[in-house]
């Protein structure tokens, strides 16, 4: 039998009229990172509670490390760690006094709790923060402490549920830093997001899920490439021109031209490169001036584009609920 | 380019190497057992008291404002006088502090539920209940808290108990227990309703015929018959009786039996509600 970290078979959670989780079957090796990639509300967050043993699958089974989350619970809960969505440590409590608490429960005694908790906010560089109340952390403090509590003893696998999200680039960075150097331990993790580049930059596979489907797997690359050959991004200097470069390039690449959300922008998935050359000249030839003209690798952006048909991630969505 | 603001107060980045070495350096520790965990949750309610000791009002400000209310509004109304009338609502306001202040535990797990730190309990490996008990066992430190506040503001004011200290200090024993039942109830709340506004707004709804509709301010004989039936079966006039009869230093066997009866009944229904509930909570 092959050795996986989580394995799933028709796993499935309903809320009401909801099936957050709609049958998801998952293959998981150990090691390295894999990626749990969708828009808010995909069932991401449901998917990860359920094989963390927070909450119970309506349908179907999962196992976590060999052991059932519904017959042996206790014994995934001894082998994995959880970083939760929203900081998963007591506000109110200091630093030290966070990693102590999970240090007693994990079993560690007065001075052992004490020690391993101050090897871990040295580790995390939260040491001169280690008497501060959690709730007076920055957003990347709060991660790191949450992530430090995650590993008081080392898991097999880890469960971070959208460990940037709201975070500054240089918290994420850190954030980032943080997960290589676990995977380079040994630790599996299993990281969810909402942020194409994050899954780009940390994950050796990628489970696209929407609507509480996996709609498709592969590493960064083999997504790309069941895209197509690659993209076509144009940007016309003069919105009013877009139109026109529009009907151009359908005509001679004959694929589909989409325009995005940039007004002067359009780009096209290309099954072959053989009209690129024609359609530039094209373009030029009716006086239609260019600001960009690139052929490149898809970005995931697109692949999500063309795997569900709506945007990944939709900044318009994530800006109106910020508001 | 914009100039950064005041950098935060953060301190270094984290090390990968140092995080390496804290990741290998680990030997697992025996598994603590179920009283262990229990006491190290009870032990986080203790501390949160020292961090936030505004949470303290509700234990020591508020049952002194009831009592003096109720005893200077009524004492001359009911009992012809404050000297009197406290020998009577002495134990019974001391049964009212401790119960409303039960209601705080359902919010608190609430507000637990709702900031995530529950998901980190809930996928330890631990005795499953000892999240629950533990904080039990730290609201029993703010239900002795209470107690002793309203004990001495009805001394200063003129209550000398019969039953001595010994009666008195039997009397908050029992309430305590029944407290600790009693609690189970809102913990199913907080499990099923999804706002701690919802948990209090039921825990009240709940806790204001139990306490009003009770001989805790007046004597039952003086009220209309269906309001004397409803406190005949009403558990916490049960609980006001065991208490008075102890502090008064009077025979209350069947009474005592009673609270442990009910306070049994309490723990086994919504404690095992409460465990079912928190396997799966919303």
């Amino acid at each position: 039998m092959e050795d996986l970290a989580v394995e799933t078979e028709g796993l499935v959670k309903v809320y009401g009229d909801t099936r957050a989780v709609d049958g998801i079957d998952l293959r998981i090796p150990r090691g390295g990172v894999h990626g749990f990639l969708g828009p808010n509300g995909a069932g991401k967050t449901t998917a990860i509670r359920m094989l963390a043993t927070l909450i119970r699958p309506d349908a179907g089974s999962a196992r976590v490390l060999g052991k059932d989350v519904l017959r042996e619970a206790d014994a995934v809960r001894s082998l994995v760690g959880l970083t939760g969505q929203f900081a998963s440590v007591d506000e109110d409590l200091s630093g030290l006094e966070n990693l102590r608490l999970i240090a007693r429960l994990y079993g560690y005694r007065g001075a052992a709790a004490t020690r391993r908790s101050m090897e871990l906010l040295e580790a995390f560089g939260l040491d001169d923060a280690a008497g501060k109340q959690v709730k007076n952390y920055s957003g990347g403090m709060r991660r790191r402490i949450d992530i430090a509590a995650s590993i008081v003893v080392s898991p097999e696998l880890l469960f971070l549920d959208e460990p940037t999200t709201g975070l500054d680039p240089r918290a994420r960075n850190e954030v980032w830093d943080i997960i290589r150097a676990l995977v380079a331990h040994g630790t599996t993790v299993m990281l969810t997001t909402q942020y194409l580049d994050e899954a780009d930059q940390l994950a050796d596979r990628i489970s696209v899920i929407d609507a509480g489907r996996i709609i498709a797997e592969g590493t960064s690359s083999e997504l790309k490439a069941s895209v197509g050959a690659g993209s076509l991004h144009v940007r016309v200097m003069h919105r009013d021109d877009r139109e026109a470069a529009r009907t151009i390039l359908v005509r001679e690449l004959g694929v589909e031209v989409t325009p995005t959300s940039d007004p002067q922008a359009l780009v096209a998935g290309l099954e072959d490169r053989s009209g690129v050359t024609r359609a530039i000249t094209a373009l030029e030839d009716a006086r239609i001036g260019l600001a960009q003209f690139s052929l490149g690798q898809p970005t995931l952006d697109e692949v999500f584009l063309a795997l569900t048909g709506h945007q990944a991630a939709s900044e318009s969505e994530t800006t109106e609920e910020a508001a | 380019m914009t100039t950064q603001a005041a950098p935060q107060p953060t301190a270094a980045a984290p090390q990968a190497a140092a995080i390496a070495s804290a990741l290998a350096s680990v030997e697992r520790p025996p598994r603590p057992t179920a009283l262990t965990t229990s006491v190290v949750f009870g032990r986080r309610a203790l501390l949160k008291i020292k961090h936030v000791p505004e949470q303290l009002f509700d234990v020591t400000v508020f049952p002194v404002m009831m009592t003096l209310i109720f005893t200077y509004l009524f004492g001359g109304a009911i009992a012809g006088g404050t000297d009197a009338y406290i020998a009577y609502l002495a134990p019974g306001i001391l049964v009212q502090s401790v119960l409303f202040i039960t209601m705080y535990t359902g919010a608190t797990l609430r507000e637990d539920i709702d900031k995530g730190v529950f998901d980190r309990f809930r996928s330890l490996p631990i005795w499953r209940p000892s999240a629950l008990v533990g904080m039990l066992l730290g609201d029993a430190v703010r239900y002795s808290i209470a107690a002793t506040v309203t004990g001495i503001v009805c001394f200063l004011i003129g209550w000398r108990p019969d039953g001595g200290m010994v009666g008195v200090v039997a009397g908050v024993g029992l309430l305590l227990v029944f407290a600790f039942g009693l609690t189970w109830v809102w913990t199913f709340l907080s499990l099923i309703l999804r706002s701690q506004r919802g948990v209090m707004g039921a825990s009240m709804m709940i806790l204001m015929p139990l306490v009003f509709g009770s001989n805790i301010f007046a004597d039952p004989a003086t009220m209309p018959g269906w309001l004397q039936g409803w406190i005949s079966v009403n558990p916490v006039a049960h609980v006001v009786d065991a208490v008075r009869g102890l502090m008064d230093g009077s025979s209350v066997g069947g009474e005592i039996l009673w609270v442990f009866g009910w306070s049994a009944g309490l723990v086994a229904v919504f404690g095992s509600l409460t465990m079912w509930r928190y396997r799966d909570p919303r």
